[in-house]
């Protein structure tokens, strides 16, 4: 199918959650090559020729982080998988673990094989308890299988997986705090450097990577790395889960080709079928809420005219004057009927509750915008808030510890920057605004 | 090999892996940027307050790109060749001008009846940095004061979270019953269950705050610090060095603290930073209970050290007997 090619393949088999299934539909074999045929060393390569960028937001090589990796004699490694998945609008890595826990832990074993990790961990998001048990159960599966514990497969190889689950904290997905938390201590973001690759858990060299790129190590590993990395566009290589939701036709999670153009996804009957209700595409938040929002003339053409395509490089185009970012690939569509004020203090809200609270501006700056946003929205704004807000923006971006501030910063900016009369009808139509939404944006503003 | 870095145009050599802020501690003077939550003395301190960033313009002799974000210097080792700018960048006027203006949001601005008057740190980066009007409409946060033991008061609603409370009760006590609970603006120190921190050195951490938020309850609102002549004091002590600063009016002693340098933090004697033990700070307040040596010089810049005694502009003058 379309839109299920290399991760979800196998995802509607009854019983793919069992490793037999699993099994027979060709699981394992990845490991069965990497650890009879290929050395650390080939993986490591393999992964680098496959162009593979980081799948939690940020979109760093994965072959390149592994190979930065520190490797001082006697002292553990250790790879760590980021599933806290906590950004609004982001669902992807939760439906992979559930429908098809075994894809992860296979990609696990691989990775942990490549970087010469012997204890291995997935952190997993403390709401998600109940995922937490399908991979207890899967990894007691591959225990009895022998693919995990000692002398897997006899290659001489050993390897334990724990699942952990946080405490239910977005700041916990930040690598940094992830670690600190799955230590037991407070999960705030560590000052750097040190970077992980060097001082990470118990303060050995550690490699922290999202689900989704631990998952698309296995076809890499069963195909290559060229044949992976002739999917997609220029840097960016592979498929891509998208999780799509708002006011569209058909909400979900998609395995798509990089490089689908958001007209097709948006549109496609192999993909979200256009707006629900027949309605209007307003505007897009196309990677998670930490990411600019867009304008609905800027979602599926970028500022110079051209196709807007699902790569980390065409979404960014236009900077943040007119371009957004592919992030985690949580894909937020709004209608004509939605208010911009409102969600933007609704992801203030957000990022001002899980802020950690370390670094003053984000601490202060987060409850501030919340704050303001608020009184805009229930009528009790004024216009010099609008300028308030942008310049709040500006001194939080880039002075914090972790990219949380910058996270908290940029969808506050980018809603005024592309819409800012409907700040300003809200604030010159304070009753007005709390029965009815502005509508759909009036003028395109020349970015 | 020492490295060379250029700070404000003025160049200095220090050990590798020297922290920016300490290297211009090196050169003194304006270079130095202010630091609230860094503290020399308590290993781990540091990138949280964020007022001292500063500007990299060149990253080091082999790699002379400029950093892109400012960085604060506090936990960012120099690199042999690297430019810093402190006092002489606009960007870090202004971006510090914004943390102080963060640290201040929720403030209570409470100085007229804080203990802290006179030798906050926050108050002198106000004066500097803030603007006299606030932008702040929104109801500031509060909590109510709590009791840390029968010495100690915590006035949360001062607060800004500089850790290095919660470093003393880590490095110095055995057991810490003393952290931050919650998150984000609504994060607050804590003694876990507000249980008494009973520890010998937890003096300590009033010492280390750098605004009113931990103040010494046999102190309190006893008199406004700039009434007081610091005395330069010793008693035996088997607990700790003994050696403190007292602050007296007339015969009577007020209030005992810890001898502090110029960037406000506790003194090395012979070695070893001369923390005080309870015992000597909260219990010995009469004048026989040490010997006084004479005034003690305050040389940080701040209200007290515009006051009417000794500063390290003007030869001690001897007030006392
Ligand atoms: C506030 C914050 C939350 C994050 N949450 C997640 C998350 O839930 N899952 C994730 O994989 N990465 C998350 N990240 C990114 C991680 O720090 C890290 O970059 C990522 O796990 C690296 O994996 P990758 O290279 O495979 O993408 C978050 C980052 C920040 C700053
Ligand atoms: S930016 Fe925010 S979340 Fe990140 S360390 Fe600072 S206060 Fe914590
Ligand atoms: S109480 Fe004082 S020392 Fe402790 S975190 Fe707050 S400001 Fe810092
Ligand atoms: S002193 Fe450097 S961040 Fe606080």
């Amino acid at each position: 199918m379309k839109n299920r090619r290399l991760l979800l393949e196998h995802v509607d088999v009854p019983g793919i959650d069992g490793i037999d299934v699993y099994v027979k539909q060709g699981g394992y074999a990845s490991l069965e090559k990497a650890l009879k045929k290929m050395s650390p060393e080939d993986v490591v390569e393999e992964v680098k020729k496959s162009g593979l960028r980081g799948r939690g937001g940020a979109g760093f090589p994965t072959g390149m982080k592994w190979s930065f990796l520190a490797k001082p004699e006697g002292v553990p490694r250790y790879l760590v998988c980021n599933a806290d998945e906590s950004e609004p609008g982001t669902f992807k890595d939760r439906y992979l673990m559930e429908k098809i826990p075994h894809l992860l832990i296979e990609g696990m074993i691989l990775s942990s094989f490549a970087l010469g990790a012997n204890q291995s961990y997935i952190y997993i998001r403390g709401e998600f308890m109940y995922v937490l048990n399908i991979l207890e159960k899967a990894i007691a599966e591959a225990y009895a299988k022998g693919y995990l514990g000692k002398n897997i497969l006899g290659s001489g190889y050993d390897l334990d997986l724990v699942v952990t689950p946080g405490g239910g904290a977005y700041i916990c997905g930040e690598e940094t705090a992830l670690l600190e938390s799955l230590e037991g201590k407070r999960g705030n973001p560590r000052i750097k450097p040190p970077f992980p690759a060097v001082k990470g858990l118990w303060g050995c060299p550690t490699v922290v990577n999202n689900v989704e790129s631990i998952a698309a190590v296995v076809p890499i590993v069963r195909d290559g790395g060229d044949a992976y990395a002739a999917i997609g566009i220029g840097r960016s290589t592979g498929t891509k889960l998208i999780s799509a939701c708002g006011n569209l036709a058909r909400p979900g999670v998609y395995e798509i080709d990089l490089g689908l153009s958001v007209e097709e996804f948006i549109y496609g009957d192999d993909y979200c079928r256009g707006i629900a209700n027949g309605k209007q595409l307003k505007a897009c938040v196309p990677g998670g809420s930490s990411v600019p929002i867009l304008p609905h003339f800027l979602v599926t053409k970028t500022a110079t005219g051209e196709d807007r395509l699902m790569t980390y490089e065409s979404l960014a185009e236009g900077g943040f004057a007119s371009g957004s970012m592919l992030g985690s690939g949580g894909f937020i569509v709004f209608d004509e009927d939605q208010c911009i004020v409102r969600n933007t203090w609704n992801f203030a809200r957000f990022y001002a509750h899980e802020s950690c609270g370390q670094c003053s501006p984000c601490r202060e700056g987060t409850g501030w915008m919340e704050k303001v946003l608020s009184r805009i929205e229930h009528g009790q704004g004024h216009m010099h808030d609008i300028d308030l807000l942008a310049d709040i923006n500006k001194k939080i971006e880039g002075n914090t510890i972790c990219p949380l501030g910058d996270a908290a910063a940029w969808p506050v900016a980018a809603a005024i920057h592309h819409f800012r009369e409907e700040f300003e009808w809200h604030i010159k139509h304070p009753s007005e605004a709390q029965t009815r939404n502005y509508g759909l944006i009036q003028q395109p503003v020349v970015a | 090999m020492m490295v060379k870095v250029t700070i404000d145009g003025i160049e200095v050599e220090v050990e590798p892996g020297t922290s920016i802020l300490n290297a211009a501690r090196k050169i003194g003077g304006d270079a130095v940027p202010p630091a609230m939550c860094y503290y020399s003395k308590l290993p781990g301190t540091g990138g949280k307050c964020r007022t001292c960033l500063v500007e990299v313009a060149a990253g080091s002799a082999a790699d002379p790109r400029p950093m892109p974000k400012l960085v604060a210097s506090c936990s960012t080792p120099v690199q042999d060749g690297m430019v810093v700018n402190n006092k002489t960048s606009e960007r870090v006027h202004n971006n510090r001008g914004g943390v102080v203006e963060f640290l201040l949001a929720n403030h209570p601005l409470d100085c007229p009846i804080c203990d802290q008057a006179g030798e906050c740190h926050l108050q002198d980066l106000g004066y500097e940095h803030g603007s006299a009007k606030t932008r702040y409409e929104e109801e500031r946060r509060t909590f109510d004061p709590i009791d840390i033991g029968n010495k100690i008061k915590l006035h949360m609603n001062r607060c800004i979270l500089c850790y290095r409370c919660v470093f003393v009760a880590n490095q110095l006590t055995e057991n810490r019953v003393h952290g931050v609970l919650h998150r984000g603006e609504h994060a607050e120190i804590s003694t876990f269950i507000e249980q008494a921190v009973e520890n010998d050195f937890s003096g300590n951490m009033i010492d280390v705050c750098p605004v009113g938020a931990l103040t010494d309850r046999t102190f309190r609102f006893k008199s406004r610090v700039w009434f007081l002549k610091p005395m330069e004091a010793e008693r035996s002590c088997t607990k700790c060095c003994g050696k403190a600063v007292v602050w007296m009016f007339g015969n009577d002693i007020y209030r005992v603290t810890a001898r502090k340098d110029k960037y406000g933090e506790v003194e090395d004697i012979d070695g070893k930073t001369a923390w005080l033990c309870n015992d000597c700070r909260f219990e010995h307040k009469s004048a026989n209970d040490w010997n006084i040596a004479g005034p003690r010089v305050i040389n940080r810049h701040s209200v007290i050290s515009q006051g009417k005694y000794a500063t390290s502009m003007e030869k001690p003058v001897k007030r006392i007997g």
